[in-house]
């Protein structure tokens, strides 16, 4: 039987990437987000792609209702049931500065929204025995930075998370794999300033596939981030904090 | 919708332009791009001129629009968003039992591409042009939403295929492809020993897919000599090949003596011995032998390089001839010619096909090439030919429009369609192409 993978926030490139390689092996999908009309368009994609099935599903991370009818979705299945979780958001820094009240919503979608569902949904994967998580993080959760310290502050929260539940979940054989992109050529990164070293959406697809194969728990993706991310978290504080990078 | 503000260029990097690209990632943002500023379309620029570029202005980026709609398995109908890449068709239907009708010499090419320039394939004299194979078409016409098709908005419709992105956004479009037994070709190679000799052999060919390759630095007697390959798709099935590898930089000038060549060394003329031979090749590398390497246009190096390509009548061989003959000694080319048979198929006002030959080649820009391709497109003009305006980067407008009748009709339904002439492009413009006369 093939196994079913939930796609939390399937609308992005990333995800759309990620689920078409799914798709080709015969997966399964629930595609889950808040534009339903475009969920509709790729769960066509995904079934013409080779998906056994590709179901569009509502979903919003503030709105924590939203989740169980998900993961009642997938619980339906029969089967190993698998989640990938690209749900995210940053906005400018200088809105946040405007606007302090925006921190709820980029923690919703990065943080707690997401650790949210993924909490309810462990003992489902407890249940079967197996399974996967993906959980898409970021480089920029490695180190506070001037440029975007409260979306890297939500992706730290998240990325303790997953350890955390990797930990709770690696004694039941569901195997957590953490993702921690640098730059990806998405919407969120599209017309930006400062961009290098841009990744394809496809390259990272392809990476998190072959990172699961292998069991890993952390990638960073493309590889060279680890060792960027390693030099920046070796900078001393005293001197980072005169730093803009 | 945020609006990248870049430096952009075509595929022959010659001309460039400067200016804003949207990218949308799904039909709303899309939507929300056009409702900011209603701009044109383009795809992977794999035109090697202006068609896909609006210096100062805005252009929406159409590539992250892919998605497969609709797949009939029985007759072969397929309905995708604009953005997907002809190539990535064939790869998921080729297994299948499908592959499209007419596939241009670089799976790169998007389908909304594919479209907007009514390209050929080395099967033009039997399946005719792209749009011979076009079911429908979506458009947005700014916010407002219109589908044509050879029966409905017939003329809209004619206006589409050629039509340079004129009509309106093209958001998807509905094809018929062609049953494709496996994922190989059987390719036949023959060696030509001169011009007569080569078409003697592209007229006797029957085969399916018949391209020519061309050695544009032999001169005298052997001028005019190359490869014939002919195609005919094979039962054969094996995996899809790997991706393509990149260029990472662009070459130094002093490299690029003959990098097409180089790549392409299957076309090497010595490379098939005498008798000729046959052998089963990928789907994807005989019709896209060119996308094995990512980004080889900048092989060229920084200055780029222009291609020329022209199509004359049939009883125009001689001045084919001709030019050929002024391409070999000018020794400016690059040392690869592509030359075809085409029929007449077109499906559109402004499609580049008629019955005749058809040759291409790269020119990398330097002194003096500029002049040489003028006065071959002088050549073409007085044969009674056209040039293609997905390659043309150095015509006047006077002369495109003598070698497209149409144009008048098709400039005035462009206006119907876009009023404000929002999305004319650097080629539209360059060539005055949306003014009647
Ligand atoms: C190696 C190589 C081989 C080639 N071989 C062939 C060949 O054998 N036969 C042939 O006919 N051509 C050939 N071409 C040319 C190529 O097929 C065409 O230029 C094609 O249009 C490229 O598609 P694109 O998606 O890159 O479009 P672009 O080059 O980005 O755009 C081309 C035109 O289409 C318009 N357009 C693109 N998308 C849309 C849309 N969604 N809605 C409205 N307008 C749109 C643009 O405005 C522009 O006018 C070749 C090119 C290369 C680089
Ligand atoms: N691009 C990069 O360089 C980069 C680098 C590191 C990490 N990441 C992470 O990678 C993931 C994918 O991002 P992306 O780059 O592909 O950008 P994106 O297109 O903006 O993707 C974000 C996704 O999250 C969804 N989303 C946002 N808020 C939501 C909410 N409240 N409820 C439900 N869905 C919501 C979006 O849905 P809508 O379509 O409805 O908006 C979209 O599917 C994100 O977690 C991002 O933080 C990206």
């Amino acid at each position: 039987m093939s196994e079913t993978w939930i796609i939390l926030g399937a609308t992005s490139s990333m995800a759309r990437a990620f689920a078409r390689l799914k798709a080709e092996q015969g997966a399964r999908l629930l595609l889950a987000g808040r534009d339903m009309a475009e969920l509709r368009r790729l769960a066509a994609d995904m079934r013409l792609r080779g998906a056994e099935e590709a179901e569009a599903l509502a979903l919003e991370a503030r709105n924590p209702a939203t989740f169980a009818p998900v993961i009642e979705r997938a619980e339906a299945a029969g089967g190993m049931i698998s989640a990938a979780i690209f749900i995210g958001s940053m906005p400018e820094q200088a809105a946040i500065d405007a606007d302090p009240s925006l921190i709820e919503g980029v923690v919703a979608d990065s943080f707690t929204g997401p650790a949210r569902f993924l909490q309810m949904l462990a003992p489902v994967m407890e249940a079967r025995g197996g399974g996967t998580v993906v959980g898409v993080g970021s480089v920029a959760g490695d180190r506070g930075r001037l440029g975007n310290y409260v979306y890297g502050a939500a992706k730290a929260g998240f990325a303790t998370y997953l350890s955390g539940l990797r930990n709770r979940l690696g004694r039941e054989g569901v195997h957590v794999l953490t993702v921690k992109p640098g730059f990806v050529d998405t919407a969120m990164t599209w017309g930006l300033e400062g961009m290098f070293l841009v990744a394809s959406p496809e390259a990272v697809a392809a990476s998190i596939e072959r990172a699961m194969a292998k069991r890993k728990n952390t990638l960073y993706t493309p590889f060279f981030w680890r060792w960027i991310m390693l030099i920046i978290r070796l900078i001393p504080e005293p001197l980072f904090k005169k730093l803009s990078i | 919708m945020r609006w990248k503000e870049t430096d952009y260029a075509g595929w022959g990097r010659v001309l460039r332009a400067h200016g804003q690209i949207a990218r949308p990632e799904k039909l709303a943002a899309l939507k929300a791009a056009l409702a900011e500023t209603p701009a044109p379309a383009i795809g992977n620029r794999r035109s090697y001129n202006d068609a896909p570029l609006n210096s100062g202005g805005r252009v929406i980026d159409m590539t992250r629009l892919d998605r497969i709609l609709s797949f009939e398995p029985e007759t072969g109908l397929l309905e995708a968003e604009a953005g997907i890449e002809i190539g990535e068709i064939a790869r998921l239907f080729a297994p299948q039992g499908w592959l499209p009708t007419v596939m241009p010499g670089t799976g790169r090419a998007t389908l909304g591409g594919c479209i907007a320039q009514d390209v050929h394939g080395k099967s033009h004299q039997q399946d005719g042009s792209f749009g011979q194979h076009v079911e429908s078409v979506t458009l947005l016409q700014g916010e407002r939403r219109v589908s044509a098709s050879p029966t409905r908005n017939k003329a809209l419709f004619r206006a589409t295929m050629g039509g340079l992105g004129q009509t309106g956004v093209i958001l998807s479009a509905k094809i018929r492809m062609t049953p494709c037994p496996g994922t190989m070709v059987r390719v036949t190679e023959s060696r030509a020993e001169n011009w007569d000799e080569f078409i003697a052999l592209l007229d006797r060919s029957t085969a399916p897919y018949v391209v020519g390759w061309i050695d544009a630095t032999a001169r005298g007697a052997a001028m005019g000599r190359g490869i014939l390959e002919e195609g005919e798709l094979s039962a054969t099935l094996e995996p899809w090949p790997k991706k393509a590898r990149r260029v990472p930089l662009d070459a130094p000038s002093s490299a690029l003596a003959s990098p097409v060549v180089k790549l392409f060394n299957a076309a090497y003329y010595r490379r098939v011995p005498e008798e000729g031979r046959i052998r089963e090749r990928p789907i994807a590398d005989f019709f896209f032998p060119l996308d094995k390497i990512h980004d080889w246009n900048r092989l060229y190096g920084k200055r780029g390089f222009y291609q020329f390509q022209c199509v004359v009548p049939p009883g125009k061989v001689e001045a084919l001839r001709a030019i050929m003959a002024r391409i070999a000694e000018s020794a400016m080319a690059s040392p690869l010619a592509v030359l075809k048979r085409m029929g007449p198929g077109r499906a559109g006002m402004m499609s580049f096909p008629m019955g005749g030959y058809t040759l291409a080649l790269d020119f990398p820009a330097r002194k003096g090439v500029e002049a040489l391709i003028r006065s071959l497109q002088q050549m073409v003009l007085e044969a009674g030919g056209r040039l293609y305006l997905a390659k043309d980067a150095l015509a006047e407008g006077e002369t495109i429009r003598a070698m497209y009748p149409e144009h008048g009709e098709w400039a005035a339904i462009c206006d119907r369609a876009d009023p404000a002439r929002a999305l004319e492009t650097d080629l539209t413009r360059r060539l005055g192409l949306r003014s009647m006369t």
